[in-house]
This record gives structure tokens, sequence and C-alpha cells, in this order.
């Protein structure tokens, strides 16, 4: 086990020991859910009053979407928090009985867009189980591209966002100039910025072009100098340390209780990762390291992330320098269309392109649940088929929807700037929450 | 002080690593050992087990729902702490019954496994809640019973999650339930325009604030009698 | 002022009270210019084109070059509303509230397709087009539009800015629409009229 630390040294004053401003002692009492919020003699004399509601959301710029929070104030300390949402529910299960697999995959670009190429993936391998299809090995290697590429754009929003919310905001600008790199990557390779549809049930929309990997290598070799200049303007800086350390803090038993994934279950100190414990695409033969944190509040959850960052420049390394020759779909005319100069000059594949587009392939009767790490956490899809070309149900298990319905347990006791900053650290995604 | 460490390659783990499956057979796959022993454990409630493309499904009693799931969660050799997903299933048969389904992980021992209960037809859609073991299954079981109007039985709080309280329609994720919703495009505009944005608290946030007592005589009447908003 | 109908021929035409004078015009130049060139939006980011949007104020399309850096979150503050993403009927009423509390003049960008016409969210859930809910200026196509296509779309209204006349209060009216008008259409031919397919209850378009 490597072990790396980060020392944070302060020299801001009235910080306390764990570098968080000094501020009123709560009291929970013996049945751990409700906070007997008691002021100290001497701080806050004869300041007691009568609790404040009040709402934030579902249009504000902290929320990081159509998110309503309803706080209950003992003066600035959250007591209690009742999170509402379904303000962005677009229907995408009921959309997906109606659809084949492969129209699918362009509601799944757009339900976790910041992770759209990754969901595309998701998504594919899913129906492959469903459909029991083995995909080439170039296949495995442009989606492991894929995913890290997206998990990289993902983090970046997250990292931009999280310093607007904090208070600073050039990293936003230094995440989103990169963020437009891999962006004109995608847009080399699919032809599309954002939601990319990038991934057939078999393969791939379209194999890279030529010269692809030079912009791929020139990402690999800059990026790393973006996240050393963050790193030196965020980690150790004073104010951010202040505000972000010991907020939120879930235990490992609590986190996994709450059924939190990805970052925010690795911040509290679980070595759970999709990709190591139940791999995918290969993933257990790419050298890589999975960040944990040992106290599980934001501060940890900031650097589990931004160490994500650092380890999937790793694993696109990797993957620039193994990618196969070769096919990238499958040889399979149940499912992959014959190229386009055939279809338009053969009758025969002119039929089978009509048959695969119109009808649709069919997976056998069974059923299929397939999880990803997503930047968020586990992302699954679970696919029911009874034989025919729609799925019968299509369940998205959304891990910031998971990840946020612990909010309550994380805010309570909290001052209410701190809100703003623990609602940040879970990253979510309203899309992916309402469907 | 000591913040942060790389875990290198699931070093907890006291496995070996384990790797991609590759070719996995449609049905006959060997089945997650669990199964075997809930059905040594349970057995004539654990109705079926089945593996499909390596995933192993056991099917319960509806009524065994608890005692099952306390028991996987509980015991030693078992260990299933992680409850994944929460959803339900409607077939297109309408012979067929809906069947609720759990995803569960054991990261301790990285086992997968999915639970299903079949509520038979007739029946009303009621199933005991998972809350006090898992309390992911929070918000999991009220947006089920939200799409679907499935009871959870012992859920603290099962209000709609996703649609508003006052939605009229249905539960979309039936089946019955068209596309586009059962009102013309002008009528659900009219009525969701209708709710106010404001007002729209429920029970438990009004009783915190002490609003209560300042609300509309006919609103506390309705409230009063177990209506959960205060719409 | 503003739209008016002559009930014989079912025609609108607009129709200036007076004319105006030189200094008026002047004035008017000199007003929409200011105003064209500082609009605070007020960014209604709901899905996919609020990351868009989010793309066009950073640096690589730097949104400051419209005088349009200051985003005004508080709708009180906002002159242009611009809509990105998505909006179910659950938002509907907070998009209508918060276009209620913008004060005058005020404009509205409905950016991408989701928005302008309820794109590809043909369901019980979304509102298929926030025209339904609020008056809009100017629609950018797109799935979601690049940030090329939403400046674009923002030099449109800008032009349309530039063009307004202080003494044309008629555009400013918020006019319900009235029943006596031969210009409105009842919501059940709305219904009938939108919905080539057969009414959503009786669709013929199944799952199976």
């Amino acid at each position: 086990m490597a072990k790396r630390t980060v020392e944070v040294e302060l020299s801001t004053t009235g910080l306390d020991a764990h570098g968080r401003p000094q501020r009123v002692p709560l009291v929970t009492n013996d049945g751990g859910s409700a906070l007997a919020v008691e002021a100290p003699p001497g701080i806050e004399p004869e300041l007691e009053g009568e609790h404040m509601l009040i709402n934030i959301g579902p249009q504000h710029p902290a929320t990081h979407g159509v998110l309503r929070l309803v706080l209950e104030l003992d003066g600035e300390t959250v007591v209690r928090c009742i999170p509402h949402i379904g303000y962005l529910h677009c229907g995408f299960e009921k959309i997906g009985e109606y659809r084949q697999y492969n129209q699918i995959i362009c509601w799944t670009d757009r339900e976790d867009y910041l992770n759209s190429i990754g969901n595309n993936v998701a998504f594919s391998l899913g129906a492959e189980k469903l459909f029991g299809i083995e995909i080439t090995e170039r296949c495995k290697v442009l989606r492991v591209i894929a995913s890290e590429l997206s998990r990289i754009m993902s983090h970046l929003v997250w990292l931009g966002t999280f310093c607007i919310d904090i208070g600073a905001y050039t990293p936003f600008l230094w995440a989103f100039e990169r963020r437009e790199e891999i962006y004109r990557l995608l847009e080399k390779w699919i032809g599309a910025r954002l939601t990319t549809t990038a991934t057939r049930v078999g393969g791939m929309a379209a194999d890279i072009p030529s010269g692809w990997m030079d912009g791929l290598r020139q990402f690999i070799r800059t990026f790393p100098h973006t996240l050393d200049e963050i790193d030196r303007v965020l980690t150790k800086n004073a104010i951010w340390v202040g505000r972000t350390v010991g907020l939120g803090v879930m235990t490992p038993d609590e986190a996994i209780n709450w059924g939190l994934s990805g970052p925010m279950l690795r911040a509290s100190g679980v070595d759970y990762d999709v990709r190591k414990d139940f791999p995918y695409l290969d993933y257990e033969t790419y050298d890589f390291e999975v960040p944990v944190g040992t106290s599980g509040d934001v501060y940890d959850r900031y650097l589990v992330r931004f160490e994500e960052l650092r380890q999937s420049v790793r694993i696109l390394q990797q993957a620039a320098d193994r990618l196969p020759d070769g096919p990238v779909n499958i040889d399979d005319p149940r499912v992959i269309l014959p190229p386009k100069s055939k279809a338009t000059s053969e009758m025969e594949s002119m039929i089978h392109h009509f048959k695969v587009v119109m009808e649709g392939p069919r997976p056998p009767v069974g059923e299929s649940y397939f999880a990803v790490e997503s930047p968020k956490g586990e992302k699954g899809y679970y696919m029911v088929s009874d034989g025919t070309a729609k799925p019968v149900r299509w369940r998205i298990r959304p891990p910031s929807f998971v990840n946020l319905a612990a909010i309550p347990k994380m805010v309570e006791g909290h001052l209410l700037s701190d809100v703003i900053a623990i609602n940040a650290s879970i990253d979510i995604v309203m899309g992916e929450i309402d469907r | 002080m000591s913040r942060f460490e790389i875990v290198r390659t699931g070093a907890s783990a006291t496995e070996t690593q384990p790797t991609t499956p590759k070719n996995i057979p449609h049905r006959n796959a060997p089945a997650n050992p669990s199964a075997k022993a809930l059905q040594e454990k349970f057995g004539g409630r654990v109705t079926r087990v089945e593996v499909i493309w390596g995933e192993t499904v056991v099917f319960i009693a509806p009524e065994s729902v608890k005692e099952v799931f306390q028991w996987l969660h509980d015991d030693p050799s078992q260990r299933y702490d992680f409850l994944s997903d929460l959803t339900a299933v409607e077939y297109r048969d309408p012979q067929v019954p809906i069947e609720i389904v759990w995803h569960l992980r054991s990261l301790p021992y990285r086992r997968f496994l999915r639970i299903k209960a079949q509520i038979p037809k007739g029946k009303p859609l009621e199933i005991d809640s998972v809350y006090d073991i898992y309390r992911a299954a929070d918000w999991l079981e009220r947006e089920c019973y939200d799409m679907f109007g499935i009871k959870f039985n012992g859920h603290p709080d099962l209000r709609r999650l996703l649609m508003w309280e006052s939605y009229k329609e249905g539960f979309p994720l039936r089946k019955d339930f068209p596309l586009r919703g059962r009102f013309s495009r002008s009528e659900q505009l009219r009525q969701a325009l209708a709710q106010n944005p404001e007002a729209r608290y429920s029970m438990e946030e009004l009783t915190i604030a002490d609003a209560f007592d300042e609300l509309p005589a006919d609103m506390k009447k309705r409230l009063s009698k177990g209506e959960r908003t205060g719409e | 002022m503003g739209l008016s109908t002559s009930g014989e021929h079912r025609t609108v035409s607009y129709v200036p009270e007076s004319q105006e004078g030189w200094v008026a015009t002047r004035l008017d130049f000199l007003v929409n210019w200011a105003r064209a060139n500082s609009l605070w939006p007020m960014p209604f980011g709901t899905a996919c084109c609020a990351i868009e949007f989010m793309a066009t104020a950073a640096s690589d399309f730097d949104l400051a070059r419209f005088g349009m850096e200051r985003m005004s979150f508080s709708p009180r503050q906002a002159d242009v509303l611009i809509c990105a993403g998505r909006v179910p009927f659950k938002l509907a009423p907070i998009l209508r509230r918060i276009w209620q509390q913008m004060p005058q003049p005020k404009w509205c960008i409905s950016m991408g397709a989701c928005a302008s016409t309820g794109g590809m969210f043909d369901n019980y859930a979304v509102v298929q087009g926030i025209d339904t809910i609020i008056p809009v200026d100017v629609y950018v196509p797109g799935c979601p539009p690049r940030p090329e296509g939403l400046l674009y779309g923002i030099r449109m209204l800008q032009e349309k800015v530039k063009n307004e006349r202080a003494a044309d209060v008629g555009t400013r009216d918020e006019m319900e629409p009235d029943p006596a008008s031969q210009l409105y259409i009842p919501p059940s031919l709305i219904d009938e009229l939108g919905e080539p397919f057969g009414n959503s209850v009786n669709q013929t378009r199944s799952g199976l």
C-alpha cells in the first residue's frame, strides 16, 4: 500500500486544530438522529429564538441544477434539511420502453450530461451483456479512452463549479480551457461536443480518425500541468482548507449503509471501486491506483477526485500505448449495420440495413444489470428483455441520486454557508437524479 | 496531519484480484454461493433460483422480505452491506405479476445478488420496506412508489418524490400509463401551472417551523386527517 | 398598442400611434445601444444546455465580449432569461414565476431543442416548448447548441433590442389571450392541432 500524505500548513489565525474556523460546538443526543444545538455561554448569549425555514432553489446558482433544499435554521445552524427533487424529471425510463436498444443510447447522453460518453459506454456494455456479445479488443481500448476522457470532463466541471461555490473563480476558467480541448478531441472523433452518442451495440459509431492519437497524447502530456497549477492554488490554501475541512463527515459504515458510491464512498475510507472490484473492459490489466480518504469530509472528497484526475491520465496513457489494430465493430450481422457504401450499392446489404434499423436487433429473453464506475459512483443499467426489440424495463441506477439522499445527514449541524460546500462536494447532476 | 492515502489495487480485499468476466453463458453459469445458503436457511420461502448472464436471481416470497434481507445483511458469511438498486418491473404480458427487484452487493466478499419478489395478481401492491436495514432504500422506495404505486410498509415518509404531490395522472411507469400521459397537453400544462411553488411544504416541514397553527382552517382540517402535503 | 386585429380580414398589423421626432429616435438609438451591449443574463440552466452555456461563459468563447459576463442569478436584476435545457411540468410554474419577477424591459432566449419544442422528450413529463408558458424572443436550435450557436442567438437578440422603440409600449405589455379576439384558439383546438398522432390517451405508437 503506497501512501501519500498531504501536509496542510495553516497560517491564518482563528482556525481550530482541524483547520476549521472556530464555531459553535454541536451536541448529538443519545438517539443520534436529532441534534440538540446548544449555544455555549459566552459566545452567543441570549440568542435563542424561533427556528426559521428557508428555501434554497430550485433556481439558485449554488444548487447545481434544479434542486430544492428546505432548511430549518437555528440562527445560522442547520437543524434539518429536506431536499425536494424531481424538477428535472423527464421520463427517461418510460421512453426507454418505447425505443430500440441502439436508439436508447442517445438518451443516455442527456441523462448524466457531464459524463455522456461514459454513459454510452456503460449502456452499450449492458446491452451487449443482454445480447451475449463479446466486443473486439480495439473497441475495448477505445471505450476505456472514452470513459476516462469523460471522467476527466466530469471532474473538471465539478472542480470549476465547486471553486465558484467556495468563492474562487480562476480554476473554473482553467478547467474549462482544458475541457474545450477534450471537446475538440471528441468532435474530431464523433462529431459532437457534449451529446456524443458514441457507441453502438457491438462496437462504436466510428473508429478514431488518423492522427487522433497525437491529439490525445498532446493532451496527456499537457494536462498534468493544469492539475499542478490548480493544486498549487487550492490544496494548501487557507481559505479553501478552512471552508472544506471537517464538513459533511460520513463514517465508512454510514457511507455504505446510505448507499454512497464513487468518490463519496472512497473519501470515507472504503476502497470500493467498480473498476477494481467488479472489473469490466479489462480494467484489471491497467495499472492505476484508487485513492481513499481518511476522514470522509468535503476536503477528502476534493482530494480523492483530484487524485482520480491524475489516475485517469495514467490510464489514458496506458490505453494510448496499447491500442491494437483491427476492427472496431464485431462481425455479427444481427446487430451491426453493413458499410454505408455497400448499403447504397447492393440490394442485400440495403435490405439488411433496413431490417436492422427498422426492426432492431432482438436480444434473447433475460435481464442484465451492468454497473460501471462513473465519475459520480456506481452507475448501473438494468435492462429486462422479453425477446422483442425494445426493453420491457430500462432502469438507470443513478449514483448521484443515492448520494444526494444522504445530504440531510451531512448538512445537519453545519452552518448555512457550509451547506453550499457540502452540496457541491456531492457532485450532483440533476439530469441523472431526476431522470 | 495525515489526510489522504492511496490504496493500490484493492489492497484491503483478502481475495485475489477479480478479472473481467468473459463469454458468459445465457443460462447455467455457476450460481452465487449465497443462493444455496438462502435456500438452506429459508427453505420454501425461496421459491426459485435462476442464473441469467452470470447473475444469480433469487425469487423470494413477498412476506419474507424483511427476514431475508436482515439475514443477508447480518450473517457473517454473507454480509450484503451495500444496496445497489431497488426497482420494480412490470411486464407487457398482463398475466405476469409485477416484480420488485433488489440488487445487493457484498463489498467484503465481492458478490452480487439479485433478489426478486413477485406480487401476485389481484393482491394489493404492497411489500415490506427495507429502510431499517439499508438507509439507501429511502429514496429508492419513494421513487418506486412514485413511479409504480407500490406501497412499502414501514417506510417512514412514503411520499411522491419525482412528480409533484398533487399529480393526478397516476403512476407513470405502469404499463397502462400512456407515454404522453393521460391528459391532453393543455390540461397537463394547466394543472402544472396551477401548483403554487412556494406553498408546497410537506407536513414535516410545516410542523418543524411551527407554521401549522398559522394555516388556513380548511387546510388544517385536511392535514389533520392524515394528508401528507400542505398544498 | 401592440397587436391589433381588424375584424374583417383577420390580419394583424402594427399601427404606430404617432410619428416620432428626430430627438426621440436618437434617444432610442442611444438607449438601445446601451441596453444591447450590457444585457444581464439570468441563466435558467436545467440540463445539458447549461453546460454549453457555461462553456460559452468560460474563457474560450468569452461571453464578456458582449457585455454579458455579469450572470444575474436573481431575476430581479436580469434582462435576458436564457432558458437552457428541458423544462418538465414540475418546473413550469417556477419558470413562469421567474419570468414574472424580472423587471421590464426583458427578453427571453430559448436555448436548445428541448426548451424550444420539447425536443426528444415527447412524453408525460416535459413541457413541449417553453413558449407555452412565457414569450420567447430568440430560439437557438441544437441539442445542445454549440457555443457559437448561442453567441449567434445573442447577436440576434442584440439586433432586436437595437430596433426597439421607446414609444412602442405595446411590446412590453404582458397580454393574456382574450377569448373574444379572433386570434384566440381554444385549448381543445390546440390539442387537436398539436397532436397529429391522436391524442395522448389513444395514441397509436405503442411500446410493442
